[in-house]
């Protein structure tokens, strides 16, 4: 079942064209990912699936009601965790979880149960009676998190989970985020500029330049993509140029040698690599050093937006004024 | 609808009841307010003849120059010769504006932290959002007034002969009827501004006007005509005049049909300001 279905999604400010023409679909219990540079589109496409924006052009479903027109219905099925963090810090944890759950009229002794529950998944059990003021950055984020759990969301919106996160805290965020779709089915549409987070937790991911989409995939076939992973090897014995050998081997695409180091491209590397040492065997090839090398999506994206995730960070000014452009109409 | 605006409400509440150094700021305030102003300005006191003057006339002239003269005050001042009292009325009235303002600036804190797409996101009544903002600022407003009104009474506010529960009553209800009007009033422009700097330079413009054009803390007599026709239109000038006329309440007399006058002007002004209002404000939440 499609719990997502964007069709030519649109949203303009002005000049500015935020989101063009987006089209996509996310499945039942799909962890699914926007990835893509700050100013991208990526908040304005949840804010529209949300209902905080309408579109321009272009259509949407959630949970199989169009957001535009049927908006009150997509938000009893949604919830949101913001890139910003909007927990009361003058409220308790436990006073801003019965809040949330006030807004999406659940009943207060069911929200005790499910308070309880969504804030020992996230370790908060203990902190639950301090002011969110005493809270660290953190605590502040995971707090966000459980309340956007409170109604058990048909589908749940995560802007930028871990921005701003320390390395230890957003790994830990990651099994949390996992944890509920293994354990709840919940359907999870995410964004982030962190090319280890759409790796590790997205099924699908969707990489969104400039409000397009120029590519959609699995992480996996996004990088096979590319043409496959790289082994990298140097033989002991045999000082003479063996790149026809390899050549002639099946799984082979491609052998670059550069000094003594051979290149080859393979698909499916860690397949590829035993039967490779196995026949370079048989011809008494004697391999000193061998090393498989899997291409990053960072990698991925180069190939598909022709710059590299971290330089497009608001290099240039186009992209800075974008991204003011967009904070501005957002608040 | 009503469970929303009920758990949006408290949680304003809450955040300054648990607030021990706003609660205190709070107390502070008023205190500051009445022991200042209120005795540094002694205004009647600045209508008076010295000692040596009034001792060189006989003592029947004497008690016709302090009637006369008590009396000439008592009519620029709306029943009372205590400057005191006369502006520990006003300032009731002030206290409802300045507490509707800042209420109103909460919004745009509330839009700046995110915290306001969360209730946009969530399946509530747009409309319980802006009466929860309405509702606190009343509460907040309703508890600054019973708050300086004791601390008035404990440094000296003179109540008429005849002032009893009814009174404080009326009083309660006047500055209600304000309070309502001018919550609403500002929070119908706040909604519909983003930025924080712009909010505090419009709150600014308009609370001034709105304090020194009324009789909160001068007799509108004294003003120039331009001004009195202003102040006449300042709702915080009708509800100084009935809040000052309860107070003073004596077995003198009770202009009840001015205050009568005072009480339509401010109900019309509530109904109107709260309903045009909340629906202004509700456009500041409309869909981008």
């Amino acid at each position: 079942m499609r719990v997502i279905e964007a069709n030519d999604l649109t949203k303009r400010f002005g000049q500015l064209v935020a989101v063009d023409h987006v089209s996509f679909s996310v499945e039942e219990s799909e962890i699914f990912g926007f990835l893509g540079p700050n100013g991208a589109g990526k908040t304005t496409t949840i804010n529209m699936l949300t209902t905080l924006l309408n579109p321009t052009e272009g259509s949407a479903k959630v949970g199989g009601f169009d957001v535009e027109k049927q908006d009150g219905k997509v938000r009893e099925v949604v919830g949101l965790v913001p890139q910003d963090i909007t927990v009361d810090d003058d409220l308790t944890g436990m006073e801003n979880m019965m809040l949330q759950a006030k807004l999406y009229h659940v009943p207060t002794k069911v929200a005790r149960e499910r308070t309880m529950e969504a804030l020992s998944l996230v370790a908060l059990t203990d902190a639950a009676n301090r002011r969110v003021e005493t809270y660290s950055g953190g605590m502040r984020k995971r707090l966000e998190l459980a309340e956007g759990l409170i109604h058990y969301p048909k589908v749940l919106f995560l802007d930028e989970p871990t921005l701003g996160l320390d390395v230890q805290t957003r790994v830990v965020m990651w099994d949390y985020i996992k944890k509920l779709r293994d354990e709840h089915k919940i359907t999870m549409f995410l964004t982030t500029h962190y090319m280890e987070e759409a790796d590790v937790l997205c099924d699908r991911i969707a990489i969104i330049d400039q409000g397009k989409i120029v590519a959609l995939d699995t992480p996996e076939n996004l990088k096979d993509s590319l043409g496959g992973d790289i082994i990298e090897l140097e033989f002991n014995n045999k000082k003479d140029d063996q790149t026809d050998t390899l050549k002639s081997l099946s799984q082979v695409k491609d052998v670059k040698k550069i000094g003594d180091t051979y290149r080859i491209k393979v698909s499916r590397g860690e397949k590829a690599l035993p039967d490779i040492i196995e026949n370079l065997l048989k011809m008494d090839l004697r391999i000193g050093r061998v090393s498989l090398i899997k291409p990053t999506l960072d990698q991925v994206y180069l190939e598909y937006t022709g710059r590299s995730l971290r330089e497009t960070q608001g290099e240039t000014m186009e992209v800075w004024r974008r991204m003011r452009t967009l904070r501005r109409v957002r608040e | 609808m009503i469970e929303e605006t009920i758990a949006l409400t408290k949680r304003e509440v809450k955040k300054w009841v648990k607030n021990p150094f706003l609660l205190f700021m709070m107390l502070l305030q008023p205190i500051i307010w009445l022991g200042l102003f209120g005795k540094a300005l002694n205004l009647t006191g600045l209508i008076s003849v010295s000692p040596e003057l009034i001792n060189q006339l006989p003592p029947e002239v004497q008690d016709q120059i302090g009637m006369f003269l008590n009396q000439m005050i008592s009519e620029t001042f709306g029943g009372t010769t205590d400057y005191f009292t006369y502006m520990a009325a006003g300032i009731l009235s002030i206290t409802v504006l300045f507490t509707a303002m800042f209420s109103g600036m909460s919004v745009v804190w509330d839009r700046r932290f995110g915290f306001l797409n969360k209730l946009l996101v969530a399946p509530i009544s747009r409309g319980s959002i802006v009466l929860a903002k309405v509702g606190s600022s009343v509460i907040r407003g309703m508890f600054q007034v019973l708050l300086i009104f004791s601390i008035a009474f404990a440094f000296g506010l003179k109540v008429g002969n005849a002032f009893g529960i009814l009174d404080f009553l009326g009083m309660v209800t006047v500055l209600f009827l304000l309070s309502l009007g001018l919550s609403s009033m500002f929070l119908a422009i706040t909604m519909q501004i983003k930025s924080h700097e712009t909010v505090i330079a419009v709150a600014n413009l308009l609370n001034l006007p709105l304090m020194f054009a009324s009789n909160a803390l001068f007799p509108i007599k004294q003003m120039p005509q331009w001004l009195q026709t202003i102040a006449n239109f300042n709702p915080i000038s009708y509800a100084g005049d009935a809040v000052r006329a309860f107070i003073l309440h004596s077995n003198a007399g009770f202009d009840a049909a001015k205050v009568t006058a005072d009480f339509q002007f401010l109900i019309v002004f509530a109904l109107i300001f709260s309903l045009v209002g909340i629906l202004i404000a509700r456009t500041g939440l409309r869909k981008g």
